[in-house]
């Protein structure tokens, strides 16, 4: 875990840091943080129970506890992760542990769509680029930066197109990723809509 | 892209605004909370200074940390009764109608709201649970989101959403004697995938689903994101309308008959243009079992499990990792595998129809020795219609113990866990390392049917030998 947590804010456009690999494709959310730990009305304990089992599993060997992978943030993973349950808890154990994006195959829906929510953004490589990033940190430590307007990430001998969604890219240069406001910007369009739903009309009430 | 689909048509209906980044802002008509998924977004509510927009459409149950043995207050548990504590003053702070313990009308989130009547054809469901999707049975549009949507949806009652695509999975002919809505939405996982539904809304239809009774429709729906699709939904018809008819919110008198024009009305039909469509054919399905890690790694009951090489290349990799962690060998027959624990519940199967068809099975039978067995009903309502019929009893004379409805050891989140290395044969959803309670406990998903065949014999078994004797 790196140091105090802070939560993202606002526009992002540039991000740097050490990449953190995790090797398997259908990672659920359950081994990303066990039900147990979602007995909890805030967030704030999460990030050092993220992958509690699977570390224990390991004994000191899994990538989340070896000491190379210390202050590490953007996670590089494989297909359908983080699919199962809709828990936030997932996200949020990865970014309180550190976290701040990941690069993957692909990512379950859910868990893509609670990334956002939360700022965390998630971007996708070819099957066989993920394996090279992969054996790449195996040997050695990588340091990417990533563009968000060019969606590139580099290293001082690498580079990679990442691939995003546009709707997902302008979020996140926006800043509109953290939803609420903009949300609630539309309170008139929002009520008109209410009014016109034909089930609230014949609804009976409980 | 899709066109006139029910998808489509409630997918508009339900549009506030094209968002500046591309995303539509969709408007939520019923939004479920629950213990879990909402402290944090109340917190946010409180954080942010915002209220809850329209409090008379979210509605809360307790489900998930509920203990199934002694629901007294205060919990054993303190984090549970903080948990459950949390949800009875956000409700209370923000008049939000909770339907709690003892009220005769708490549950399984997913079994409460259409027993009420609040799920209805045409509505957008939200919930922050994967399992929304269950929902779709009535031709609602129902997906799960997590607590920062869930903080949206109360201060906005809209989310920022990205349009599905849909892919109508038609499945011909119809399920033989002894198979069972389960086996069904199991075999089609397996077939498609467990992430090939990412990005798609399923519509499940033909003349096998046509066939299934409501609650076997919501079971079918529940799965739809153990094949990565957000959301799964079926047409509704005649069984959809009588299912609502006369449930405590359903539209009464005059306000019926519009209703049912207004939901006729939404259908996906010859003019609908779907992304994608893919034909199953449910005449061949068998009693289904997992044998792995992931909801799709199932195989029939006369099957083997696979060999590597008999499996994808891109399954390859979770393959190996399954066959590690469950301790199963390829080739190996999935029939006779010896069970520890035997689970009957769940948003997925733990409905009225789902109690009968085990007891059923387990009437005038006795469960094998050194099984632990139980069965938690969806809601209290389910307990209770259950009594009235003398399931109980059926099923605590074969040795099953009688619980209080909740989540369970679907998730265990209460007291209800594996230990160690058990194999649980269970009616739930997922399968996934230690999802059961236990980091190294073995799940086997299977009908309700199929567990209490496996209690009987302890061992997995064909149920179709019980209900043909």
């Amino acid at each position: 875990m790196n140091g105090v947590f802070k939560p993202p804010k606002g526009r992002f456009s540039h991000l740097k840091g050490k990449c953190i690999s995790l090797v398997g494709d259908d990672i659920d959310t359950d081994r990303i943080i066990p039900a147990r730990f979602l007995k909890c009305v805030d967030f704030n304990s999460l990030g050092k129970s993220v992958f509690d089992d699977d570390r224990k599993a390991l004994k000191g060997r899994h990538p989340f506890d070896l000491k190379a992978n210390k202050g590490a943030s953007i996670l590089i993973v494989n297909s359908n992760f983080g699919c199962g349950s809709s828990r936030e808890h997932a996200p949020q154990a990865l970014m309180r542990w550190g976290i701040k994006a990941i690069i993957g195959e692909s990512f379950a829906d859910i868990f893509y769509s609670n990334c956002i929510a939360i700022g965390i953004p998630c971007f996708t490589l070819s099957k066989s680029l993920i394996k090279s990033i992969q054996q790449y940190i195996d040997n050695k430590e990588l340091f990417f930066e990533i563009n968000f307007l060019k969606c590139i990430a580099s290293s001082t001998d690498l580079k990679f197109n990442l691939g995003i969604k546009e709707t997902t890219k302008k979020m996140f240069l926006s800043g509109e990723w953290d939803t609420t406001s903009i949300l609630i910007d539309n309170n008139d369009l929002i009520e008109n809509k209410m009014n016109d739903l034909p089930y609230i009309k014949f609804n009976s009430n409980f | 892209m899709s066109q006139n689909t029910l998808f489509d048509k409630v997918w508009e209906l339900h549009k506030v605004a094209n968002l500046p980044g591309g995303s539509d802002q969709i408007l939520i008509g019923l939004h479920l909370i629950h213990e879990v998924t909402s402290p944090q977004a109340f917190g946010a509510l409180r954080d942010k200074n915002l209220k809850v927009k329209f409090p008379n459409r979210t509605v809360a149950t307790v489900d998930h940390i509920v203990p199934t043995d002694n629901q007294s207050r205060p919990f054993k548990d303190n984090l549970a009764e903080q948990m459950i504590d949390t949800l009875e003053k956000n409700c209370s702070k923000h008049k939000i109608k909770l339907f709690n313990i003892g009220s005769g009308k708490q549950g399984i989130v997913h079994v409460v709201a259409p027993e009420l009547g609040l799920t209805q054809p045409g509505m957008t469901i939200a919930c922050g649970d994967s399992h929304t999707s269950t929902h779709g049975a009535f031709g609602s549009i129902a997906f799960g989101i997590g607590t920062s949507q869930v903080r949206d949806v109360l201060a906005s009652q809209t989310i920022a959403m990205n349009k599905l695509k849909v892919r109508q999975i038609w499945c011909e002919n119809k399920l033989s004697n002894g198979i069972y809505a389960k086996d069904l939405v199991l075999h089609i996982i397996n077939l498609l995938g467990v992430k090939a539904g990412v990005g798609y809304a399923y519509e499940f239809a033909g003349p096998a689903i046509s066939a299934l009774s409501m609650e076997e429709r919501m079971t079918i729906c529940n799965m739809s994101i153990e094949g990565g699709a957000r959301c799964g939904y079926i047409n509704p018809d005649e069984k959809t309308y009588n299912y609502i008819q006369n449930k405590l919110c359903s539209p009464k008198h005059k306000n019926w008959n519009e209703a049912i024009k207004w939901w006729e009305s939404l259908r996906s039909n010859e003019n609908s243009i779907f992304d994608d469509v893919v034909k199953i054919d449910a005449s061949k399905v068998e009693p289904t079992v997992t044998w792995g890690i992931t909801p799709g790694q199932s195989i029939g009951i006369s099957q083997k499990i696979p060999s590597l090489k008999e499996i994808d290349p891109n399954d390859q990799f979770i393959a190996g990792e399954a066959y590690e962690y469950m301790g199963f060998k390829p080739g190996q027959l999935i029939k006779d595998t010896p069970i520890d624990v035997c689970f009957i519940g769940s948003c997925t199967n733990g409905r009225i129809s789902d109690l009968r068809v085990a007891a059923q099975v387990l009437e005038n039978y006795k469960i094998a020795k050194n099984i632990k067995a139980f069965v938690v009903p969806g809601s209290e309502s389910v307990a209770k219609e259950a009594k009235e019929e003398g399931l109980d009893k059926v099923f605590i004379n074969a040795g099953f113990q009688w619980r209080e409805p909740g989540c369970s050891m679907c998730l265990a989140m209460n007291s209800d866990k594996l230990i160690g290395d058990q194999v649980s044969a269970s009616s739930s959803n997922r399968n996934f390392k230690g999802r059961q309670g236990s980091p190294t406990g073995r799940t086997l998903l299977m009908s309700p049917a199929m567990v209490a065949a496996a209690a009987i014999n302890g061992k997995v078994s064909d149920v179709r030998d019980f209900l043909n004797k």
